[in-house]
Protein backbone atom coordinates (compact mmCIF):
# COMPACT_ATOMS: atom_id res chain seq x y z
CA UNK A 1 0.00 0.00 0.00
CA UNK A 2 1.56 3.12 0.92
CA UNK A 3 4.20 1.47 2.63
CA UNK A 4 7.37 2.79 0.33
CA UNK A 5 10.25 0.55 -1.56
CA UNK A 6 11.98 0.15 1.56
CA UNK A 7 9.47 -2.30 2.91
CA UNK A 8 9.26 -4.64 -0.62
CA UNK A 9 12.23 -7.28 -0.05
CA UNK A 10 11.27 -7.24 4.02
CA UNK A 11 7.39 -7.93 2.37
CA UNK A 12 8.13 -10.57 -0.12
CA UNK A 13 10.58 -12.03 2.36
CA UNK A 14 7.83 -12.38 5.13
CA UNK A 15 5.26 -13.82 2.32
CA UNK A 16 7.95 -16.26 0.87
CA UNK A 17 8.08 -17.64 4.19
CA UNK A 18 4.69 -18.05 5.05
CA UNK A 19 4.40 -19.41 1.52
CA UNK A 20 6.82 -22.26 2.60
CA UNK A 21 5.18 -22.82 5.12
CA UNK A 22 1.96 -23.42 4.18
CA UNK A 23 3.37 -25.49 1.25
CA UNK A 24 4.69 -27.83 3.79
CA UNK A 25 1.47 -27.77 5.56
CA UNK A 26 -0.35 -29.23 2.71
CA UNK A 27 2.64 -31.67 2.15
CA UNK A 28 2.19 -32.63 5.09
CA UNK A 29 -1.49 -33.52 5.37
CA UNK A 30 -1.80 -34.18 1.33
CA UNK A 31 0.89 -37.11 2.26
CA UNK A 32 -0.89 -38.86 4.44
CA UNK A 33 -4.49 -38.32 2.59
CA UNK A 34 -2.56 -39.57 -0.63
CA UNK A 35 -1.11 -43.05 1.30
CA UNK A 36 -4.84 -43.74 2.55
CA UNK A 37 -6.22 -43.81 -0.80
CA UNK A 38 -3.18 -45.77 -2.62
CA UNK A 39 -2.61 -49.13 -3.26
CA UNK A 40 1.03 -50.21 -3.70
CA UNK A 41 3.17 -46.67 -3.01
CA UNK A 42 7.19 -47.88 -4.08
CA UNK A 43 10.11 -45.25 -4.41
CA UNK A 44 7.33 -42.54 -6.70
CA UNK A 45 5.80 -39.62 -6.53
CA UNK A 46 2.14 -41.14 -6.22
CA UNK A 47 1.11 -44.67 -5.51
CA UNK A 48 0.47 -47.00 -8.25
CA UNK A 49 -3.54 -46.88 -7.65
CA UNK A 50 -6.30 -45.69 -6.21
CA UNK A 51 -8.93 -47.48 -3.49
CA UNK A 52 -11.34 -46.96 -1.17
CA UNK A 53 -10.27 -50.24 1.06
CA UNK A 54 -8.28 -48.82 3.46
CA UNK A 55 -11.12 -46.99 4.84
CA UNK A 56 -13.30 -49.89 5.28
CA UNK A 57 -9.68 -52.05 6.60
CA UNK A 58 -9.26 -49.08 9.15
CA UNK A 59 -13.27 -49.45 10.52
CA UNK A 60 -13.28 -52.51 11.35
CA UNK A 61 -10.21 -53.07 12.68
CA UNK A 62 -9.98 -50.61 14.68
CA UNK A 63 -13.39 -50.77 15.63
CA UNK A 64 -13.76 -47.26 14.82
CA UNK A 65 -17.42 -46.72 15.04
CA UNK A 66 -17.12 -47.65 18.75
CA UNK A 67 -14.52 -45.28 19.11
CA UNK A 68 -16.37 -42.51 17.27
CA UNK A 69 -19.26 -43.29 19.81
CA UNK A 70 -16.53 -42.88 22.52
CA UNK A 71 -15.67 -40.01 21.49
CA UNK A 72 -18.46 -38.08 21.11
CA UNK A 73 -19.94 -39.14 24.80
CA UNK A 74 -17.07 -37.89 26.15
CA UNK A 75 -17.24 -34.59 24.52
CA UNK A 76 -20.97 -34.11 24.93
CA UNK A 77 -20.57 -34.78 28.87
CA UNK A 78 -17.48 -32.54 29.27
CA UNK A 79 -19.35 -29.35 27.11
CA UNK A 80 -22.74 -29.96 29.32
CA UNK A 81 -20.92 -30.48 32.76
CA UNK A 82 -18.43 -27.59 31.93
CA UNK A 83 -21.08 -25.27 29.99
CA UNK A 84 -23.44 -25.93 33.42
CA UNK A 85 -20.35 -25.22 36.22
CA UNK A 86 -18.34 -22.82 34.21
CA UNK A 87 -21.30 -20.28 32.61
CA UNK A 88 -22.44 -19.15 36.45
CA UNK A 89 -18.79 -19.46 38.26
CA UNK A 90 -17.99 -17.02 35.38
CA UNK A 91 -20.92 -14.63 36.40
CA UNK A 92 -19.96 -14.90 40.05
CA UNK A 93 -16.44 -13.86 38.89
CA UNK A 94 -17.24 -10.85 36.35
CA UNK A 95 -19.42 -9.23 38.76
CA UNK A 96 -17.99 -9.76 41.82
CA UNK A 97 -14.89 -8.18 43.66
CA UNK A 98 -13.91 -10.77 46.94
CA UNK A 99 -10.78 -11.09 49.18
CA UNK A 100 -9.58 -14.10 48.03
CA UNK A 101 -9.97 -13.76 44.31
CA UNK A 102 -6.61 -14.11 43.35
CA UNK A 103 -6.54 -17.50 44.61
CA UNK A 104 -9.52 -18.73 42.36
CA UNK A 105 -7.88 -17.05 39.78
CA UNK A 106 -4.56 -19.06 40.75
CA UNK A 107 -6.93 -22.16 40.88
CA UNK A 108 -8.21 -21.87 37.67
CA UNK A 109 -5.23 -21.01 35.24
CA UNK A 110 -3.19 -23.73 37.06
CA UNK A 111 -5.03 -26.66 35.19
CA UNK A 112 -4.65 -24.75 31.66
CA UNK A 113 -1.11 -23.85 32.51
CA UNK A 114 0.33 -26.65 34.12
CA UNK A 115 1.49 -29.69 31.66
CA UNK A 116 -0.90 -31.84 31.72
CA UNK A 117 1.30 -35.14 32.81
CA UNK A 118 1.94 -33.23 35.55
CA UNK A 119 -1.59 -33.64 37.12
CA UNK A 120 -2.63 -36.43 34.96
CA UNK A 121 -0.38 -39.24 36.59
CA UNK A 122 -1.30 -38.20 39.82
CA UNK A 123 -4.75 -38.15 38.76
CA UNK A 124 -4.82 -41.82 37.04
CA UNK A 125 -2.82 -43.30 39.77
CA UNK A 126 -5.93 -41.60 42.25
CA UNK A 127 -8.48 -43.57 39.57
CA UNK A 128 -6.63 -47.07 39.94
CA UNK A 129 -7.26 -46.72 43.58
CA UNK A 130 -10.43 -46.13 43.33
CA UNK A 131 -11.31 -48.79 40.57
CA UNK A 132 -12.45 -46.32 38.18
CA UNK A 133 -9.46 -46.08 35.95
CA UNK A 134 -10.10 -47.26 32.23
CA UNK A 135 -13.54 -46.20 32.81
CA UNK A 136 -16.22 -43.39 30.36
CA UNK A 137 -16.51 -41.58 33.60
CA UNK A 138 -12.65 -41.36 34.63
CA UNK A 139 -12.12 -39.97 30.83
CA UNK A 140 -14.46 -37.62 31.50
CA UNK A 141 -13.75 -37.02 35.32
CA UNK A 142 -10.09 -35.85 33.62
CA UNK A 143 -11.42 -33.72 30.59
CA UNK A 144 -13.46 -31.64 32.92
CA UNK A 145 -10.09 -30.30 34.44
CA UNK A 146 -8.88 -28.20 31.90
CA UNK A 147 -12.69 -27.56 30.16
CA UNK A 148 -14.31 -25.51 33.21
CA UNK A 149 -11.66 -22.88 33.87
CA UNK A 150 -11.34 -22.78 29.92
CA UNK A 151 -15.11 -21.78 30.20
CA UNK A 152 -15.15 -19.71 32.80
CA UNK A 153 -12.23 -18.03 31.18
CA UNK A 154 -13.81 -17.73 27.99
CA UNK A 155 -17.42 -16.64 29.26
CA UNK A 156 -15.66 -13.80 31.47
CA UNK A 157 -15.21 -11.11 28.73
CA UNK A 158 -19.02 -11.93 27.39
CA UNK A 159 -20.28 -11.17 30.65
CA UNK A 160 -18.69 -7.97 31.45
CA UNK A 161 -20.08 -6.84 27.97
CA UNK A 162 -23.63 -7.25 29.33
CA UNK A 163 -24.44 -3.91 30.96
CA UNK A 164 -25.56 -4.25 35.22
CA UNK A 165 -28.25 -1.99 34.32
CA UNK A 166 -30.31 -4.27 32.35
CA UNK A 167 -30.51 -7.03 35.25
CA UNK A 168 -31.33 -3.65 37.52
CA UNK A 169 -33.85 -3.14 35.42
CA UNK A 170 -35.19 -6.66 34.98
CA UNK A 171 -34.84 -7.10 38.67
CA UNK A 172 -37.35 -3.24 39.05
CA UNK A 173 -39.87 -4.95 36.90
CA UNK A 174 -40.07 -7.60 39.44
CA UNK A 175 -38.22 -10.52 37.91
CA UNK A 176 -37.42 -13.25 39.98
CA UNK A 177 -33.34 -14.94 39.85
CA UNK A 178 -34.93 -17.58 38.41
CA UNK A 179 -36.35 -15.53 35.80
CA UNK A 180 -33.76 -13.12 35.27
CA UNK A 181 -31.24 -15.86 34.23
CA UNK A 182 -33.62 -17.66 31.91
CA UNK A 183 -35.42 -14.52 30.17
CA UNK A 184 -31.99 -11.97 30.57
CA UNK A 185 -28.75 -13.26 31.29
CA UNK A 186 -28.93 -16.95 28.93
CA UNK A 187 -30.54 -15.65 25.99
CA UNK A 188 -28.26 -12.17 26.04
CA UNK A 189 -25.15 -14.95 26.65
CA UNK A 190 -25.85 -17.30 23.80
CA UNK A 191 -23.04 -16.59 21.81
CA UNK A 192 -20.56 -16.37 24.21
CA UNK A 193 -22.03 -20.07 25.37
CA UNK A 194 -22.08 -21.02 21.41
CA UNK A 195 -18.19 -20.38 21.16
CA UNK A 196 -17.34 -21.66 24.96
CA UNK A 197 -19.11 -25.03 23.85
CA UNK A 198 -17.74 -25.29 20.20
CA UNK A 199 -13.90 -24.11 21.56
CA UNK A 200 -14.30 -27.00 24.78
CA UNK A 201 -15.77 -29.48 21.98
CA UNK A 202 -12.80 -29.21 19.32
CA UNK A 203 -10.05 -28.99 22.42
CA UNK A 204 -11.70 -32.42 24.05
CA UNK A 205 -11.72 -33.86 20.79
CA UNK A 206 -8.03 -33.13 20.43
CA UNK A 207 -6.59 -33.60 24.34
CA UNK A 208 -4.68 -35.90 23.95
CA UNK A 209 -2.51 -36.65 27.09
CA UNK A 210 -5.20 -37.06 29.90
CA UNK A 211 -7.39 -39.29 27.87
CA UNK A 212 -4.43 -41.23 26.99
CA UNK A 213 -3.87 -41.80 30.68
CA UNK A 214 -7.04 -42.47 31.71
CA UNK A 215 -8.58 -44.00 29.01
CA UNK A 216 -9.15 -48.28 28.70
CA UNK A 217 -8.99 -49.99 25.87
CA UNK A 218 -12.93 -49.36 25.38
CA UNK A 219 -12.99 -46.25 26.35
CA UNK A 220 -10.29 -44.74 23.78
CA UNK A 221 -11.19 -41.57 22.06
CA UNK A 222 -10.16 -41.01 18.51
CA UNK A 223 -6.90 -39.44 18.93
CA UNK A 224 -5.91 -42.02 21.30
CA UNK A 225 -6.87 -44.73 19.17
CA UNK A 226 -4.89 -42.83 16.22
CA UNK A 227 -1.81 -42.75 18.62
CA UNK A 228 -1.83 -46.14 19.29
CA UNK A 229 -2.14 -47.58 16.17
CA UNK A 230 0.68 -45.01 14.91
CA UNK A 231 2.87 -46.20 17.84
CA UNK A 232 2.04 -49.52 17.25
CA UNK A 233 3.37 -49.17 13.58
CA UNK A 234 4.07 -52.14 11.42
CA UNK A 235 1.06 -54.62 13.19
CA UNK A 236 -1.50 -52.32 11.15
CA UNK A 237 -1.04 -51.54 7.14
CA UNK A 238 0.20 -48.04 6.70
CA UNK A 239 -2.66 -47.06 5.23
CA UNK A 240 -5.10 -48.56 7.30
CA UNK A 241 -3.53 -46.09 10.01
CA UNK A 242 -3.70 -43.01 7.81
CA UNK A 243 -7.02 -43.63 6.94
CA UNK A 244 -7.77 -43.11 10.46
CA UNK A 245 -5.76 -39.91 10.45
CA UNK A 246 -8.19 -39.19 7.47
CA UNK A 247 -11.05 -39.34 9.84
CA UNK A 248 -9.66 -37.97 12.82
CA UNK A 249 -8.83 -34.80 10.47
CA UNK A 250 -11.92 -34.43 8.90
CA UNK A 251 -13.91 -35.18 12.29
CA UNK A 252 -11.72 -32.07 13.68
CA UNK A 253 -11.68 -29.93 9.96
CA UNK A 254 -15.90 -30.27 9.83
CA UNK A 255 -15.71 -28.90 14.12
CA UNK A 256 -13.44 -25.66 12.94
CA UNK A 257 -15.49 -25.05 10.54
CA UNK A 258 -18.54 -24.82 12.37
CA UNK A 259 -16.53 -23.24 15.36
CA UNK A 260 -15.34 -20.49 12.88
CA UNK A 261 -18.83 -19.79 11.87
CA UNK A 262 -19.27 -18.69 15.74
CA UNK A 263 -15.90 -17.30 16.48
CA UNK A 264 -13.37 -15.47 14.32
CA UNK A 265 -9.64 -16.54 15.04
CA UNK A 266 -7.79 -13.33 16.13
CA UNK A 267 -10.84 -12.29 17.71
CA UNK A 268 -10.71 -16.05 19.87
CA UNK A 269 -7.35 -15.48 20.59
CA UNK A 270 -7.85 -11.95 21.80
CA UNK A 271 -10.19 -13.62 24.31
CA UNK A 272 -7.89 -16.28 25.22
CA UNK A 273 -4.95 -14.27 25.67
CA UNK A 274 -5.72 -13.26 28.82
CA UNK A 275 -5.47 -16.56 30.55
CA UNK A 276 -1.40 -16.18 31.95
CA UNK A 277 -1.98 -12.32 32.47
CA UNK A 278 -3.51 -12.28 35.32
CA UNK B 1 -43.58 -1.40 58.37
CA UNK B 2 -43.63 -4.81 58.80
CA UNK B 3 -40.47 -5.85 57.17
CA UNK B 4 -38.99 -3.35 59.74
CA UNK B 5 -40.05 -5.30 62.96
CA UNK B 6 -38.87 -8.45 61.30
CA UNK B 7 -35.42 -7.30 60.79
CA UNK B 8 -35.19 -5.78 63.72
CA UNK B 9 -36.17 -9.44 65.22
CA UNK B 10 -32.62 -10.44 63.54
CA UNK B 11 -29.77 -9.93 66.16
CA UNK B 12 -28.14 -7.11 65.02
CA UNK B 13 -24.44 -8.85 65.05
CA UNK B 14 -25.69 -11.07 62.12
CA UNK B 15 -27.55 -8.28 60.18
CA UNK B 16 -24.48 -5.56 60.65
CA UNK B 17 -22.24 -8.72 59.34
CA UNK B 18 -23.94 -9.65 56.71
CA UNK B 19 -24.28 -6.05 55.12
CA UNK B 20 -19.92 -5.49 56.23
CA UNK B 21 -20.09 -8.77 54.16
CA UNK B 22 -21.75 -7.56 51.15
CA UNK B 23 -19.72 -4.56 51.15
CA UNK B 24 -16.74 -6.31 50.23
CA UNK B 25 -18.28 -8.47 47.57
CA UNK B 26 -19.21 -11.17 49.71
CA UNK B 27 -23.19 -12.32 48.97
CA UNK B 28 -25.37 -15.06 47.50
CA UNK B 29 -24.25 -14.47 44.05
CA UNK B 30 -20.87 -16.22 45.10
CA UNK B 31 -22.50 -19.21 45.47
CA UNK B 32 -22.48 -19.46 42.29
CA UNK B 33 -18.66 -20.53 42.30
CA UNK B 34 -19.19 -23.02 43.93
CA UNK B 35 -20.08 -26.08 42.02
CA UNK B 36 -16.53 -24.72 39.80
CA UNK B 37 -14.56 -24.51 42.82
CA UNK B 38 -15.08 -27.57 44.77
CA UNK B 39 -14.87 -29.39 41.70
CA UNK B 40 -11.97 -27.89 40.85
CA UNK B 41 -10.66 -28.93 44.17
CA UNK B 42 -11.94 -32.22 43.98
CA UNK B 43 -10.12 -33.06 40.82
CA UNK B 44 -7.36 -30.93 40.38
CA UNK B 45 -5.98 -29.87 43.95
CA UNK B 46 -6.67 -33.23 45.24
CA UNK B 47 -4.97 -35.57 42.94
CA UNK B 48 -1.86 -32.35 42.71
CA UNK B 49 -1.29 -32.68 46.69
CA UNK B 50 -1.97 -36.90 46.61
CA UNK B 51 0.96 -37.07 43.89
CA UNK B 52 3.22 -34.86 45.93
CA UNK B 53 2.84 -36.83 49.09
CA UNK B 54 2.68 -40.11 46.62
CA UNK B 55 6.43 -38.45 45.39
CA UNK B 56 7.73 -38.76 48.65
CA UNK B 57 6.91 -41.78 49.85
CA UNK B 58 9.24 -43.71 47.53
CA UNK B 59 8.30 -47.46 46.86
CA UNK B 60 11.72 -48.72 47.53
CA UNK B 61 12.15 -46.66 50.93
CA UNK B 62 15.23 -44.56 51.36
CA UNK B 63 13.28 -41.16 53.20
CA UNK B 64 11.37 -38.56 51.76
CA UNK B 65 13.31 -37.11 48.99
CA UNK B 66 14.68 -40.64 47.91
CA UNK B 67 12.79 -40.23 44.83
CA UNK B 68 14.09 -36.97 43.69
CA UNK B 69 17.39 -37.55 45.05
CA UNK B 70 17.48 -40.72 42.24
CA UNK B 71 16.22 -38.52 39.66
CA UNK B 72 19.00 -36.07 40.01
CA UNK B 73 22.04 -38.35 40.58
CA UNK B 74 21.01 -40.38 37.78
CA UNK B 75 22.47 -38.70 34.57
CA UNK B 76 20.05 -40.43 32.40
CA UNK B 77 16.87 -39.05 33.85
CA UNK B 78 18.14 -35.78 34.65
CA UNK B 79 19.29 -35.38 31.33
CA UNK B 80 15.46 -35.10 30.65
CA UNK B 81 15.10 -31.57 31.99
CA UNK B 82 17.78 -30.21 29.69
CA UNK B 83 16.44 -32.27 26.50
CA UNK B 84 12.80 -31.10 27.18
CA UNK B 85 14.26 -27.29 27.50
CA UNK B 86 16.41 -28.05 24.68
CA UNK B 87 13.42 -28.39 22.72
CA UNK B 88 11.00 -25.86 24.35
CA UNK B 89 12.96 -23.25 24.34
CA UNK B 90 14.19 -23.42 20.36
CA UNK B 91 10.52 -23.87 19.34
CA UNK B 92 9.26 -21.17 21.43
CA UNK B 93 12.17 -18.84 19.85
CA UNK B 94 11.41 -19.46 16.57
CA UNK B 95 7.75 -19.35 16.84
CA UNK B 96 7.84 -16.23 18.99
CA UNK B 97 10.63 -14.60 16.80
CA UNK B 98 9.73 -15.84 12.92
CA UNK B 99 5.52 -14.08 14.29
CA UNK B 100 6.85 -10.88 14.51
CA UNK B 101 7.79 -9.68 11.21
CA UNK B 102 4.78 -11.78 9.60
CA UNK B 103 2.41 -9.92 11.83
CA UNK B 104 4.05 -6.75 11.30
CA UNK B 105 3.32 -7.03 7.70
CA UNK B 106 -0.29 -8.21 7.88
CA UNK B 107 -1.68 -6.45 10.83
CA UNK B 108 -3.22 -3.80 7.85
CA UNK B 109 -6.77 -5.14 6.50
CA UNK B 110 -5.87 -7.34 2.96
CA UNK B 111 -8.19 -10.04 0.36
CA UNK B 112 -8.44 -13.19 1.88
CA UNK B 113 -6.75 -12.33 5.47
CA UNK B 114 -9.70 -14.03 7.29
CA UNK B 115 -8.98 -17.20 4.59
CA UNK B 116 -5.25 -17.11 5.80
CA UNK B 117 -6.24 -16.91 9.65
CA UNK B 118 -8.25 -19.91 9.50
CA UNK B 119 -5.65 -21.84 7.17
CA UNK B 120 -3.36 -21.12 10.24
CA UNK B 121 -6.01 -22.16 12.80
CA UNK B 122 -5.73 -26.19 11.66
CA UNK B 123 -2.26 -26.92 12.96
CA UNK B 124 -3.32 -26.27 15.64
CA UNK B 125 -6.73 -27.96 15.84
CA UNK B 126 -5.34 -31.11 14.24
CA UNK B 127 -3.70 -31.57 17.21
CA UNK B 128 0.14 -32.95 17.92
CA UNK B 129 -0.35 -36.89 17.27
CA UNK B 130 -2.03 -36.15 13.79
CA UNK B 131 1.16 -33.92 12.98
CA UNK B 132 3.71 -36.03 14.23
CA UNK B 133 1.78 -39.61 12.05
CA UNK B 134 2.28 -36.82 9.22
CA UNK B 135 5.87 -35.70 9.58
CA UNK B 136 6.76 -39.52 9.77
CA UNK B 137 5.45 -39.59 6.19
CA UNK B 138 6.63 -36.12 4.76
CA UNK B 139 9.62 -36.12 6.14
CA UNK B 140 10.60 -39.02 6.29
CA UNK B 141 13.54 -40.33 3.74
CA UNK B 142 10.58 -41.08 0.55
CA UNK B 143 8.36 -38.18 1.86
CA UNK B 144 7.54 -35.91 -0.35
CA UNK B 145 10.19 -33.06 0.94
CA UNK B 146 12.88 -35.00 0.38
CA UNK B 147 11.87 -36.30 -2.76
CA UNK B 148 12.03 -32.49 -4.23
CA UNK B 149 15.14 -31.86 -3.25
CA UNK B 150 16.77 -34.89 -4.72
CA UNK B 151 14.76 -33.74 -7.75
CA UNK B 152 15.88 -30.69 -7.73
CA UNK B 153 19.63 -31.53 -7.59
CA UNK B 154 19.98 -29.99 -3.78
CA UNK B 155 20.73 -32.85 -2.12
CA UNK B 156 22.02 -36.63 -3.23
CA UNK B 157 20.97 -38.50 -0.24
CA UNK B 158 17.64 -38.09 1.90
CA UNK B 159 18.52 -36.27 4.86
CA UNK B 160 17.99 -37.83 7.87
CA UNK B 161 15.13 -36.11 9.61
CA UNK B 162 12.39 -38.10 11.43
CA UNK B 163 13.47 -40.51 14.53
CA UNK B 164 15.51 -37.78 15.86
CA UNK B 165 15.69 -34.35 17.41
CA UNK B 166 14.43 -32.68 14.31
CA UNK B 167 11.48 -34.27 13.69
CA UNK B 168 10.05 -33.28 17.33
CA UNK B 169 11.33 -29.74 16.44
CA UNK B 170 9.45 -28.97 13.39
CA UNK B 171 6.39 -30.75 14.69
CA UNK B 172 6.58 -28.12 17.53
CA UNK B 173 7.13 -25.74 15.13
CA UNK B 174 4.06 -26.63 13.18
CA UNK B 175 1.68 -26.77 15.64
CA UNK B 176 3.13 -23.91 17.90
CA UNK B 177 4.01 -21.06 15.01
CA UNK B 178 0.16 -20.47 13.62
CA UNK B 179 -0.76 -20.10 17.54
CA UNK B 180 2.19 -17.48 18.31
CA UNK B 181 1.28 -15.88 15.35
CA UNK B 182 -2.51 -15.68 15.42
CA UNK B 183 -1.39 -14.22 19.09
CA UNK B 184 0.51 -11.46 18.52
CA UNK B 185 -1.44 -10.44 15.09
CA UNK B 186 -4.12 -9.46 17.56
CA UNK B 187 -2.00 -7.59 20.10
CA UNK B 188 -0.26 -5.78 16.72
CA UNK B 189 -3.75 -4.98 15.70
CA UNK B 190 -4.33 -3.54 19.04
CA UNK B 191 -1.59 -0.87 18.93
CA UNK B 192 -2.87 2.50 17.77
CA UNK B 193 -1.55 3.11 13.93
CA UNK B 194 -1.99 7.25 14.63
CA UNK B 195 1.18 6.92 16.88
CA UNK B 196 3.21 5.73 14.70
CA UNK B 197 1.87 8.34 12.46
CA UNK B 198 2.72 10.63 14.50
CA UNK B 199 6.32 9.17 14.69
CA UNK B 200 6.56 9.14 11.05
CA UNK B 201 5.33 13.24 11.05
CA UNK B 202 8.48 14.01 13.37
CA UNK B 203 10.70 12.10 10.85
CA UNK B 204 11.46 8.65 12.72
CA UNK B 205 12.16 5.85 9.69
CA UNK B 206 10.30 2.73 9.34
CA UNK B 207 13.16 1.10 11.12
CA UNK B 208 13.02 3.68 13.92
CA UNK B 209 9.61 3.62 14.47
CA UNK B 210 8.97 -0.04 15.20
CA UNK B 211 12.21 -0.36 16.99
CA UNK B 212 11.10 2.93 19.48
CA UNK B 213 7.32 2.43 18.94
CA UNK B 214 6.21 -0.86 17.74
CA UNK B 215 8.57 -3.04 19.69
CA UNK B 216 8.28 -1.88 23.19
CA UNK B 217 4.08 -1.41 23.29
CA UNK B 218 3.95 -5.02 22.02
CA UNK B 219 6.97 -6.69 24.08
CA UNK B 220 4.15 -7.48 27.51
CA UNK B 221 2.32 -9.27 24.20
CA UNK B 222 5.38 -10.87 22.93
CA UNK B 223 6.17 -12.11 26.87
CA UNK B 224 2.52 -13.66 27.15
CA UNK B 225 2.46 -15.44 23.73
CA UNK B 226 5.98 -16.73 24.61
CA UNK B 227 4.49 -18.32 28.18
CA UNK B 228 1.66 -19.48 26.13
CA UNK B 229 4.12 -21.30 23.59
CA UNK B 230 6.57 -22.36 25.80
CA UNK B 231 3.62 -24.16 27.98
CA UNK B 232 2.46 -26.34 24.41
CA UNK B 233 6.02 -26.96 23.74
CA UNK B 234 7.33 -28.12 27.35
CA UNK B 235 4.52 -30.76 27.85
CA UNK B 236 5.68 -32.40 24.20
CA UNK B 237 4.80 -35.82 24.69
CA UNK B 238 3.03 -37.50 21.36
CA UNK B 239 5.44 -35.82 18.87
CA UNK B 240 8.32 -36.59 21.41
CA UNK B 241 7.21 -40.84 21.07
CA UNK B 242 6.66 -41.20 17.45
CA UNK B 243 8.82 -39.06 15.34
CA UNK B 244 11.45 -38.54 17.83
CA UNK B 245 13.78 -40.99 19.38
CA UNK B 246 11.81 -41.97 22.87
CA UNK B 247 14.68 -44.02 24.48
CA UNK B 248 17.47 -41.25 23.22
CA UNK B 249 17.75 -37.93 21.94
CA UNK B 250 14.31 -36.76 23.10
CA UNK B 251 13.59 -38.83 25.65
CA UNK B 252 11.86 -35.76 27.70
CA UNK B 253 10.81 -35.33 31.35
CA UNK B 254 7.06 -36.38 30.13
CA UNK B 255 7.80 -39.76 28.40
CA UNK B 256 10.36 -40.46 31.32
CA UNK B 257 7.48 -39.66 33.86
CA UNK B 258 4.79 -41.90 31.87
CA UNK B 259 7.40 -44.94 31.75
CA UNK B 260 8.32 -44.73 35.90
CA UNK B 261 4.28 -44.79 36.39
CA UNK B 262 3.18 -47.06 33.69
CA UNK B 263 5.64 -49.00 32.72
CA UNK B 264 7.58 -49.58 35.62
CA UNK B 265 4.48 -49.16 37.62
CA UNK B 266 6.56 -47.01 40.28
CA UNK B 267 3.52 -44.67 40.97
CA UNK B 268 5.68 -42.89 43.22
CA UNK B 269 8.40 -42.02 40.93
CA UNK B 270 6.19 -40.85 38.16
CA UNK B 271 4.78 -38.29 40.18
CA UNK B 272 7.84 -37.42 41.67
CA UNK B 273 8.67 -36.93 37.78
CA UNK B 274 6.18 -35.22 37.31
CA UNK B 275 6.25 -32.51 40.39
CA UNK B 276 9.64 -31.87 39.01
CA UNK B 277 7.91 -31.16 35.40
CA UNK B 278 5.63 -28.93 36.92
CA UNK B 279 8.32 -27.00 39.15
CA UNK B 280 10.74 -26.96 35.81
CA UNK B 281 7.71 -25.13 34.12
CA UNK B 282 6.65 -22.65 36.37
CA UNK B 283 9.97 -21.70 37.04
CA UNK B 284 10.88 -20.78 33.38
CA UNK B 285 7.35 -19.03 33.20
CA UNK B 286 8.36 -17.03 36.28
CA UNK B 287 11.53 -15.76 34.61
CA UNK B 288 9.54 -15.02 31.52
CA UNK B 289 6.94 -13.55 33.62
CA UNK B 290 9.65 -11.23 35.93
CA UNK B 291 11.30 -10.38 32.37
CA UNK B 292 7.80 -9.07 31.27
CA UNK B 293 7.13 -7.12 34.63
CA UNK B 294 10.05 -4.99 34.18
CA UNK B 295 8.70 -3.71 30.32
CA UNK B 296 6.61 -0.77 29.50
CA UNK B 297 2.91 -1.43 30.94
CA UNK B 298 0.12 1.20 30.23
CA UNK B 299 -2.28 1.77 26.98
CA UNK B 300 -1.14 0.98 23.82
CA UNK B 301 -3.88 2.77 21.93
CA UNK B 302 -2.93 6.31 22.70
CA UNK B 303 -4.83 9.20 23.96
CA UNK B 304 -8.13 11.06 22.46
CA UNK B 305 -7.68 13.93 19.83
Amino acid sequence: MTRGIVARPGAWLVWGAVGFFLINLAGLIGEVVVNSLGTRWFDAWLPEGFTFKWYSDAWSEFALSHVLIVTFEVALAVIAISLLVGVPAAYALARRQFPGKRWVMLLLLLPLVLPPLTYGIPFATLLYELRVAGTLTGVILANLVPAIPFVILVMTPFIEQIDPNVESAARMCGASTRRLMTKVLVPLLIPGILAAGLLVLVRTVAMFELTFLTSGPDSQTLVVALYNAAFAAGIRADQSIDAMAVLYMLTTLVLLLAALRFVNPTQLVSRVREEPTK
Amino acid sequence: MATTTSEAAVPISGQTRRSRLAERGVDRTLLLLLPALVLLLAMFAYPFIYGLQLSLRPQEGGGLLANYRNFFSDAYEAGTIWKTLKLAIPATAVNVLASIPIAYFMRGPFRGKRLLTAILVVPVTLGTVLVAEGLLRYLGPRGWFNRTLIELGILSEPLRLVHNYWGVLFSLIITGFPFAFLLILSYMSGIDPTLERAAATLGAGPWQRFRRILLPLLAPGLATTAVLCFVLAFAVFPSASLVGQPSGSTRVLSIAAYHAAFEDYDYSMGSAIAMIMGGVELAVIGLLLFGRSRLYSGPSTGGKG
